[in-house]
């Protein structure tokens, strides 16, 4: 394992030098947030890619279709349609409109004070909903490139916080990670995200030749295989859709619930995207409207492609791992060893395993092991620093400066200041990132748990604020308070109430759904209306309509946009 | 406030006063010739684009848990209907996404750019 641990620890290092440096270069508030808005539309495409592809991406819809054949691969699709919502409906008119922040452009209509502490909590909330399945997706790597990790330290975490044991891995890595992150800024997470991007499309592109070659690139004998898989409880092929929620078990509301449950998903997978503060804020980076649309053609591009390769990814773990072999060590020929669980977030580097050895024996699997588990931390890293800036922005430019500082106790907050509560922030949500991760467990799918909270908070809070802030004329600020806190507190409500995703399942949930999306969004939204009508009745808020009429001309056309210091 | 400039870089709101102010000329702008054709023209295409790409989206789910027999026919090999479908999302999320783009650099790019040196002729 030596080979694998040390060639991890030289990408790993890499990466750390990198933000080192950027760090330095690091100095005011524009460039640590917006990189100084000089970000050309293909790096920003590449960064978006490199935002948005997590371990949820790369480690989790690997293990889905590894675990339960096509029904992972609805995650791919969903995750892609997603961008035709932001690049019809958000991506130009975010960039005309805002500055730093998603609150930035909410604030231009609505009365900054309620809406800048509304948007940061719902920001807070997506962000370490997201970060929670990072952590996992990291503990996963550590777990296999040092399996006695957690043996060796569970002395020394043998205390819970709030009930809640923490996972020794995944406390370990989380720590390293958001000290990486606090210590760079934006300027680091782009080029971060631009390297992380590429390394990921490698990684993906050589995993997917390799099971190619493994079938002599014959598609259908690639398929043939595939099918040979039965699933257990169904008896259904992989190829067949229905493993993950069985077909025809039960109803809810006198629909198929397995029908509920995809749809469900789909809505929060389509809808939640355009909603993702940390996606929202690659569109200030740019120097126009113009730009972030090339930068979203860019991004689909990429993402479509990497999502393609899914199949090779996913099924190829199903078809030549095989889901019961899938676990943080394995013994001779493959399989778990003894007295430990399979879990489905480690897919990936255990069919890289498997393609080096029997590719390039022995050594070929350690080395390719390394490589694969180093693109999947590189690409958490990078997500983890993104949402970390997303979290900290919101709390320390919207909350701190938008709201105590300028309504409660005034005076002139120096950028140093406001660095510094975002660094504050961004500790604070990383370990409570850490202590959800623990929480739910090791085991739970990264990409079903941000598809499950993270989106559908993005898609019930942040999406109908930002679509009637720019859309809709009567819309005020107690509408958009409503939405924003009224969708994330619903969300997690109806989470907490449901099955979840610890494993073994909850028998009886007091809600039935895992993807509380097709209760959640349409709430959110309904929220949105209605908080607007009583806005309306006690007349709280007449200047929302009237900038109406600049928010409009402004998103439309980009007058008065915040400008690139190099010109756009 | 000068239009067309970029704004100051400060997060204090833009006072109440100032923005009553400003309402006239947003709303003169808003009346244009230009800024209708632009808000037109972008629904024109955005609104039937984004029903047809949720119709075409949840069609999947739908027919997987609808029909599911139809969805496991096999087309060549074991490859089947349901993988095809998916793989024809991609697809169509990538065509509607480069008419879009033609769109807008064709269409809407000018119209704005009109809108705009109105903005910055002044009142």
């Amino acid at each position: 394992m030596s080979i694998t641990l040390t060639l991890f620890l030289i990408v790993v290092g890499i990466t750390l030098v990198i933000t080192a440096w950027a760090a330095r270069r690091t100095k005011t508030t524009v460039q640590f947030w917006a990189a100084g808005r000089t970000i050309k539309g293909w790096q920003n495409g590449l960064a978006i890619a490199g935002d948005y592809m997590s371990a949820a991406s790369f480690l989790g819809i690997a293990g889905l279709i590894a675990f339960n054949g096509y029904d992972g691969f609805m995650y791919s699709v969903g995750w892609l349609v997603a961008y035709l919502t932001v690049l019809f409906l958000i991506a130009e008119p975010m960039r005309n409109t805002g500055k730093y922040t998603m609150a930035d452009m909410l604030s231009y209509r609505m009365s900054p004070v309620p809406v800048r502490s509304a948007a940061a909590f719902s920001t807070v909330a997506v962000s370490a909903a997201y970060m929670m399945a990072q952590m996992i997706g990291a503990g996963s790597l550590i777990k296999i490139l040092l399996p006695d990790l957690d043996k060796n330290l569970k002395p020394y975490f043998d205390w819970a916080i709030f009930g809640t044991k923490l996972d020794p891995s995944i406390a370990l890595v989380g720590l390293m990670m958001m000290i990486y992150v606090i210590a760079g800024g934006m300027v680091a997470t782009t080029w971060v995200q631009i390297v992380k991007a590429v390394l990921l499309m490698g990684g993906a592109v050589l995993l997917s030749l390799l099971v190619l070659f493994y079938f002599n690139f014959n598609f259908l004998s690639f398929f043939d295989k595939i099918y040979s898989v039965k699933d257990k409880v169904t008896g259904l092929p992989f190829t067949s859709p229905g493993i993950l929620y069985p077909y025809g078990k039960a109803t809810i509301w006198g629909v198929d619930k397995a029908l509920v449950e995809n749809v469900s998903l789909g809505l929060a997978l389509i809808l939640g995207t355009a909603g993702l503060p940390h996606i929202l804020m690659r569109f200030f980076t740019v120097p126009n409207a113009k730009a972030a649309r090339s930068s979203v053609a860019w991004a689909m591009g990429l993402i479509g492609s990497f999502y393609i390769m899914t199949t090779f990814l996913g099924f190829g773990a199903a078809a030549l791992v095989g889901k019961a072999n899938i676990c943080a060590q394995v013994v001779t020929g493959f399989k778990c060893a003894p007295g430990l669980k399979p879990n489905n977030n480690m897919s990936m580097p255990r069919l890289a395993d498997f393609l080096g050895t029997y590719f390039f024996g022995a050594t070929g699997g350690e080395f390719l092991l390394a490589f694969i588990a180093a693109v999947a931390f590189a690409t958490i890293l990078a997500v983890v620093a993104g949402l970390t800036l997303a979290a900290s922005s919101a709390f320390s430019h919207d909350f701190y400066v938008g709201v105590v500082r300028t309504q409660m106790f005034h005076g002139s907050v120096s950028e140093r200041e406001q660095v510094l509560v975002a660094r504050i922030t961004a500790a604070i949500v990383g370990l409570l990132s850490i202590w959800l991760a623990a929480r739910v467990g090791a085991t739970a799918n990264v990409a079903a748990l941000v598809a499950g909270v993270a989106f559908v908070i993005a898609a019930s809070a942040n999406l109908p604020a930002i679509l009637f802030t720019l859309f809709w004329k009567r819309f005020n600020t107690w509408g958009a308070v409503a939405s924003l806190v009224g969708g994330t507190v619903v969300t997690i409500w109806l989470v907490a109430l449901g099955p979840g995703w610890t494993l073994p399942a909850v028998v009886h949930p007091a809600f039935p759904l895992q993807n509380v999306g097709i209760v959640a969004i349409p709430v959110g939204f309904v929220l949105a209306i209605v908080g607007t009508f009583i806005g309306d009745l006690v007349k709280a808020d007449r200047l929302a309509e009237v900038k109406f009429h600049e928010i409009d001309v402004r998103a439309q056309t980009g007058v008065g946009a915040e400008a690139s210091p190099v010109g756009a | 406030m000068e239009v067309g400039k970029s704004l100051p870089r400060q997060s204090a709101p833009p006072s109440p006063a100032a923005a009553a102010g400003d309402e006239v000329h947003w709303e003169g702008l808003e009346e244009t010739d230009e800024f209708r054709q632009l808000v037109q023209a972008r629904w024109r295409f955005v609104a039937p684009a984004t029903v047809f790409f949720l119709i075409y989206y949840f069609a999947l789910p739908f027919s997987n848990g609808l029909f599911p027999g139809v969805m496991r026919t096999e087309i060549i090999g074991h490859i089947n209907l349901a993988y095809v479908f998916a793989l024809s999302e991609f697809v169509m999320a990538w065509v509607l996404a480069y008419f879009y783009i033609r769109q807008a650099t064709r269409v809407f790019d000018p119209l704005a750019e009109k809108v705009r040196r109105r903005a910055s002729q002044g009142k």
